[in-house]
C-alpha cells in the first residue's frame, strides 16, 4: 500500500465550533500527525467553497483519505463523501471527526475542547488510514409496495403509490378498509361530513387496478430486507363469497345470534353475520365465526338456507397468502385509550358515560339513533351534556403522560354539533388547556364558545358517579378556584389515542422499534418523520402518533413518496461496510452463523463461513464473537479499532 | 493539557452505538447539555461490535474507564446485539475483578436518540466515579513491568 495522504479540514461552523475550540490549533496539531499530507481550517466547509476546497486539495496534494473535522456524520457524511466521489477520491476514504455536537456544543473550557477535538480528529485519521475504497453493494428489487392497515393515512398511502404506477398490497384486519375515519360524524374545523369525503377514497382503493385489497387479513411475519422483503399474510375466512353477494340483507336478518356492534361502539348489536356499515367495502357480508352458532350446517345454518345467490361457504378456510414486496408502509392507526381504565369516571358503570367516538356514532346521521342525541341508558335526548377533556391523557400518575392533541378538536366539534342537534340544550366543557394549533383550529374553538354559547371550563373533573337516572359530575374550576358539581344527562369523555394493540408486535414482526408509549418509531423526529430506522420500512398515520386527517394524509403522502423514491430505482445500493472473512484465518467453528440476525453468514462447502454482504446488515456481532478474528467489518476492523484507541488517549 | 503534576483528570473511551448512543450523544450537542470533555466518543455500528479485547486495549494503552453505549434492549437496531453486548461485559466485569481491575471501570448503558439528557448524565456520573476510583493500575502496572524487564 503506498503511503497514507490524509487531508485533514478542520470546519469552524461560524462560531459554532470555533467558539470553544481552536480550530487553527487542531489543524496544526494534526499537521504534525503521522500520515497527514495537507491541512486546512475553513468557516463553513459545508458550503460550496467549503466543499470546492476538499475536492481542489484532494486532486493537488493526492489524498488517499480525508477527514472533516466538523458536525456529525449523520449531518454531512454524505455531503462530502459525494464531494470526494466528485474529485475522483472513493467515498468509502471520507470520515467525520464530530467536533461540534461532541465538543463544541457541549463543553466550554476553550483549551479543554480544543485537546479534546483533536483526539478526536486523530482517532478518524488513524482509521481513515486503514480505510479501503470500496464498491456499493447493487440488488435488484421487486415492484411492489405493501401497506398494512386500510385507514385514512393506509388508503391515501396506497393510492398514492398505486398512481405512480407501481403495484400494491393493501392488508386491513377488519371487515371493511377505512378505518376510524368511517365512524366519524362530521370533521373539524370545516364540517364535511366524514363518510362523504373518505368513501369516494374507499372505493378508489377498491377499484384501482394497481390495488390488491386484502381485507380482514393479517401480516403473519416479515424476512427479507429492503428491496426483497417476503411477508406472510393470512386471509381469514369470512364464508361468504363476495363476488355472490348481493347485499339481499336476508342473513342477516333470519341470523339468531347477535354480539354488540364494533363500528357502532358496543351502543347496539349486530348479528353473527353482518356487514360492519353501509357503505363497508368490500361491500359483502361477513360471518363472525365466534359469535356464529356453528359452522357446520347442523348446528344452524339459517343464514345459508336463506341465501338466494349461494354465496354462504361454511367449509372456506384460512389461507397464508406469501408476497414479495421492496417496501412496507405501516400504518395500523390508533384505538382510545381504554374507558374501563377511568373507573374514577364512572366509566363501566354509569351507562351514560360514553367516549368520544360512542357520541359520534350517536351525531351520525346513519349511527344507531339516526343522529339524534339519545342517551345510551333510557334513549331519552340529553338536554344537559358535559364533556371532559384530557381523559387519560396528561396525567403520567395514572394514565398517559402525553397530550393525545385531537382532543381538544373534536371536544369543540362535539359540543358544536351537539348545540346544532338539541338547540336548548345544555352543554359544558371541562378542559384543562385549550391546544388548537393548525390552520384554522383557533377560530373553530372560538366560534364555538362564542357564537354557541358553549360553557367552557378550566379545570380538572374529580369524580362521575351515578345518583339515580342523572349522572353527576365533580370538578373544579380552577379560575375562579370553586368547586363544581353538575348534574347531566350524559357525559362525553375525550378520551387519549393509544397505539392500535396490534402495533407491538407488529413491529416486532418488520424489526422496527416503537416509542415508548408504544407508537412506531420515526428515524428522525424532525428530518425523517415517515421512515422508521429500517431501510424500506416507512410509518403512516396514528400509529406513529397522535394526529388528526390532516395530518395523517399528509404523511400517508410522504410515506408512499418514499416508497415510490425506492420502487423508482432500477438497482438499490446497500452500504459495502460489511463482514468479510478471511478464509486462510476462518477455522469454520461457525459461531458466526449464530451471531448473525440475519442470517447472512452460512459454512461454506470448503467449511469456512461465507457472508451473503446482501444480506449482513454489518453490524460486527459476529466480529466481536469470532475467536480467530477472520471475521473483520470492512472499513472498521479490530486493527484500526485497536490504532484509534491508542491516538485517543495519548497525550496532545 | 495532561500535567502528570496536577489533579488527576480521568482519561475515557466510549464506544458508541450509531444509532441510539451516538445519535443520542449528538442530541445531547444539540441541546447544549454541558459535560466534563474527559471522554473521546468512538462509533460503533452496534453495540454488538465491542468485544472485551477492545476494552482491553483501552484499559491497557491508559484508559482510566470505558463506557459502552447502546441501544435498550428491545431496541438494538440490529435486533439483538445489545443482548450480546450485555452478556459479554457481564464476563468480562467478572474477569476484571479477578485480575484486580475494579469493574466499575467498565460500564454498559442504554442510551436512545431521544435521550440526550441521559446521555449527559451519564457521562457526568462516569466521569466523578472514574475520578473517584483514581488513575487505572493498568497502565502503572504495564509501564514498571517494561521498565523491570527494560
Amino acid at each position: 500500500m503506498p503511503a497514507a495522504r490524509i487531508g485533514v479540514f478542520v470546519c469552524h461552523c461560524g462560531l459554532n465550533i470555533e467558539r470553544t475550540v481552536d480550530t487553527r490549533a487542531v489543524a496544526e496539531a494534526l499537521a504534525e500527525h503521522s500520515g497527514v499530507a495537507y491541512v486546512s481550517d475553513y468557516d463553513y466547509m459545508c458550503s460550496d467553497p467549503g466543499q470546492r476546497q476538499v475536492i481542489d486539495a484532494i486532486d493537488e496534494h493526492r489524498l488517499t483519505g480525508v477527514v472533516v473535522a466538523a458536525c456529525s456524520p449523520a449531518m454531512h457524511e454524505p455531503t462530502f463523501r459525494r464531494a470526494a466521489e466528485e474529485a475522483g477520491l472513493n467515498p468509502y476514504l471520507v470520515e467525520m471527526a464530530n467536533i461540534r455536537e461532541h465538543c463544541s456544543w457541549v463543553h466550554r473550557d476553550r483549551d479543554e475542547a480544543t485537546a479534546k477535538a483533536i483526539r478526536i480528529t486523530k482517532t478518524l485519521v488513524e482509521k481513515v488510514k486503514r480505510n479501503h475504497p470500496l464498491d456499493p453493494v447493487r440488488i435488484d428489487h421487486v415492484d411492489k409496495c405493501l401497506v398494512i392497515g386500510g385507514g385514512i393515512a393506509g388508503i391515501q398511502a396506497a393510492l398514492d403509490v398505486a398512481e405512480s404506477g407501481f403495484q400494491v398490497i393493501l392488508v386491513e384486519k377488519e371487515p371493511s378498509i377505512g378505518g376510524h375515519m368511517a365512524q366519524l360524524s362530521e370533521t373539524f374545523p370545516t364540517l364535511d361530513c366524514s363518510s362523504c369525503i373518505l368513501t369516494p377514497k374507499m372505493v378508489e382503493a377498491s377499484r384501482h387496478p394497481n390495488i390488491e385489497l386484502l381485507t380482514y387479513s393479517e401480516v403473519v411475519d416479515v424476512s427479507g430486507y429492503v428491496g426483497n422483503y417476503t411477508v406472510r399474510i393470512r386471509k381469514n375466512p369470512t364464508y361468504v363469497d363476495p363476488d355472490k353477494c348481493n347485499l339481499c340483507g336476508e342473513c342477516e336478518r333470519v341470523c339468531p345470534e347477535s354480539t354488540a356492534s364494533e363500528f357502532e361502539r358496543g351502543l347496539v348489536e349486530r348479528k353473527a353475520i353482518y356487514i360492519p356499515f353501509q357503505q363497508a367495502i368490500p361491500s359483502s357480508y361477513t360471518l363472525d365465526e365466534d359469535t356464529c352458532l356453528g359452522l357446520r350446517p347442523l348446528r344452524c345454518s339459517e343464514c345459508a338456507k336463506v341465501c338466494e345467490p349461494n354465496a354462504i361457504d361454511f367449509d372456506m378456510q384460512p389461507e397464508i397468502l406469501e408476497e414479495e414486496v421492496a417496501a412496507i408502509i405501516v400504518a395500523t392507526g390508533f384505538e382510545l385509550y381504554p374507558i374501563l381504565n377511568l373507573g374514577e369516571y364512572g366509566a363501566g358503570d354509569v351507562p351514560d358515560v360514553i367516549d368520544g367516538l360512542q357520541f359520534e356514532r350517536l351525531l351520525s346521521a346513519s349511527g344507531p339513533t339516526g343522529g339524534e342525541v339519545r342517551r345510551p341508558s333510557d334513549g331519552r335526548i340529553a338536554k344537559r351534556v358535559v364533556f371532559v377533556q384530557c381523559a387519560g391523557s396528561r396525567d403520567p400518575k395514572n394514565h398517559n403522560p402525553y397530550c393525545s392533541k385531537i382532543c381538544c378538536m373534536y371536544t369543540a366539534k362535539h359540543a358544536l354539533l351537539y348545540q346544532h342537534a338539541v338547540p336548548d340544550g345544555e352543554a359544558t366543557v371541562f378542559y384543562i388547556d385549550i391546544r388548537a394549533g393548525g390552520k384554522g383550529y383557533e377560530e373553530f374553538i372560538q366560534g364555538a364558545i362564542e357564537e354557541e354559547r358553549i360553557r367552557y371550563l378550566r379545570g380538572k373533573v374529580a369524580r362521575i358517579y351515578r345518583d339515580g337516572d342523572r349522572v353527576v359530575v365533580w370538578g373544579v374550576d380552577t379560575l375562579s378556584g370553586k368547586r363544581i358539581e353538575l348534574e347531566a344527562d350524559l357525559v362525553v369523555l375525550a378520551m387519549s389515542m393509544n397505539p392500535h394493540p396490534s402495533t407491538e408486535g407488529l413491529a416486532k414482526a418488520l424489526k422496527i422499534s416503537c416509542g415508548g408509549e408504544g407508537f412506531l418509531k420515526e428515524a428522525h423526529p424532525k428530518l425523517r418523520p415517515v421512515e422508521s430506522l429500517t431501510a424500506g420500512i416507512f410509518v403512516a398515520g396514528a400509529g406513529q402518533g397522535p394526529k388528526d386527517i390532516p395530518e395523517s394524509v399528509a404523511q400517508g403522502s410522504g410515506a408512499a413518496a418514499k416508497a415510490i423514491g425506492l420502487l423508482a430505482k432500477e438497482k438499490l445500493i446497500h452500504s459495502p461496510e460489511v463482514v468479510s472473512i478471511d478464509e486462510e484465518i476462518c477455522g469454520g467453528c461457525g459461531v458466526c452463523v449464530g451471531m448473525c440476525p440475519y442470517n447472512a453468514l452460512s459454512l461454506n462447502g470448503a467449511g469456512v463461513a461465507e457472508c451473503n454482504e446482501v444480506l449482513c446488515e454489518g453490524c460486527g456481532t459476529c466480529v466481536s464473537a469470532c475467536p480467530t478474528g477472520a471475521a473483520q467489518l470492512k472499513n472498521m476492523s479490530d486493527s484500526q479499532i485497536r490504532e484509534m484507541i491508542e491516538v485517543a488517549l495519548a497525550d496532545v | 493539557m495532561s500535567d502528570p503534576t496536577g489533579p488527576f483528570e480521568p482519561k475515557i473511551v466510549a464506544f458508541l452505538c450509531r444509532w441510539c448512543s451516538y445519535a443520542g450523544a449528538d442530541l445531547a450537542g444539540v441541546s447544549r447539555l454541558e459535560y466534563p470533555p474527559n471522554v473521546v466518543p468512538m462509533r460503533v455500528n452496534c453495540s454488538g461490535r465491542v468485544d472485551a479485547e477492545m476494552v482491553l486495549a483501552a484499559l491497557e494503552k491508559g484508559a482510566d474507564g470505558v463506557l459502552i453505549g447502546g441501544c435498550h434492549p428491545g431496541d438494538c437496531h440490529y435486533v439483538s446485539g445489545n443482548y450480546k453486548t450485555r452478556r459479554r461485559v457481564a464476563l468480562l466485569q467478572r474477569a476484571l475483578s479477578e485480575i484486580g481491575i475494579d469493574p466499575q471501570r467498565v460500564r454498559l448503558e442504554w442510551i436512545s436518540a431521544s435521550e440526550g439528557h441521559k446521555f449527559q448524565r451519564t457521562m457526568t456520573e462516569f466521569i466523578e466515579r472514574i475520578r473517584d476510583l483514581g488513575p487505572s493500575p493498568v497502565l502503572a502496572a504495564t509501564t514498571k513491568e517494561a521498565t523491570g524487564h527494560g
